[in-house]
């Protein structure tokens, strides 16, 4: 489960409609209880695929490092990541699996229609190794 | 030491630390000591034929170290390597 402040969840949601027609990332930085995930933060970043914005994204891991570290500093973990689909699905692509290396944590994709964010969704990578990951569906509890 | 930080999906592998702290004089060094601590973790970074894995960056403090000596670049007391897996996908 998925726990997020409805401000910090609006906020990942408007970041898709700032961004579209292009896909936003960011970060979700918070704790891990088990099964439980509490989103403490969330980290907007860049989406360095300037090749193809629209239909794939990916975060500079030098971004990463640095919110890594920032999280550090205030008690938090990286727990998961949201981007958005624009015009698609909040559904998990091939590629959103295949690219997808953060076991235990949250991904969360939000479908942004015509510039407007209709749907969110979280999905857990479960799994040992990337032979036998998954992407299963995650409940997502506003606080 | 060196100090290096474990991503949140590879902590299990190595008893639940968040860093752990190696003696070495090279990224491959710190990488090697690492993975003899935590053998479990060596399936996770490298692939069969011992190359780190394509998806696992590593950076000496803010710098990825394709771009300084790759795995032979040097480090030293107070360096800290993060092992940061990439984050992309898209629809």
């Amino acid at each position: 489960m998925l726990k997020i402040t409805r401000k910090d969840y609006e906020s990942l949601c408007h970041h898709g409609e700032e961004t579209y027609p292009h896909e936003c990332c960011g970060v979700l930085l918070g704790q891990m209880d088990g099964d439980v995930r509490s989103v403490a933060f969330i980290a907007r970043c860049g989406n360095t695929r300037i090749d193809s914005p629209q239909n794939r994204y990916n975060i500079d891991p030098r971004e990463l490092v640095r919110i890594q570290r920032e999280g550090r500093e205030r008690g938090e973990d990286i727990i998961g990541f949201y981007h958005s689909h624009p015009d698609h699905p909040a559904q998990w692509s091939p590629t959103d699996l295949a690219e997808a290396h953060w076991f235990g944590c949250s991904y969360v994709i939000t479908c942004v229609e015509k510039g407007k964010a209709v749907l969110t969704n979280a999905f857990e990578l479960t799994g040992s190794d990337e032979n036998d990951k998954k992407l299963v569906d995650e409940k997502i509890e506003l606080a | 030491m060196t100090k290096i930080h474990i991503p949140t999906p590879l902590r299990q592998y190595a008893g639940k630390q968040a860093a752990v702290e190696v003696k070495a004089v090279t990224v491959a060094e710190a990488l090697s000591g690492l993975v003899s601590q935590h053998p479990d973790l060596r399936r996770h970074l490298y692939s069969e034929d011992g190359k780190l894995r394509a998806f696992v960056n590593v950076y000496l403090n803010d710098e990825d170290v394709r771009y300084l000596q790759k795995e032979a670049t040097a480090v030293g007391d107070g360096d800290n390597i993060s092992i940061v897996p990439s984050i992309a996908g898209g629809r």
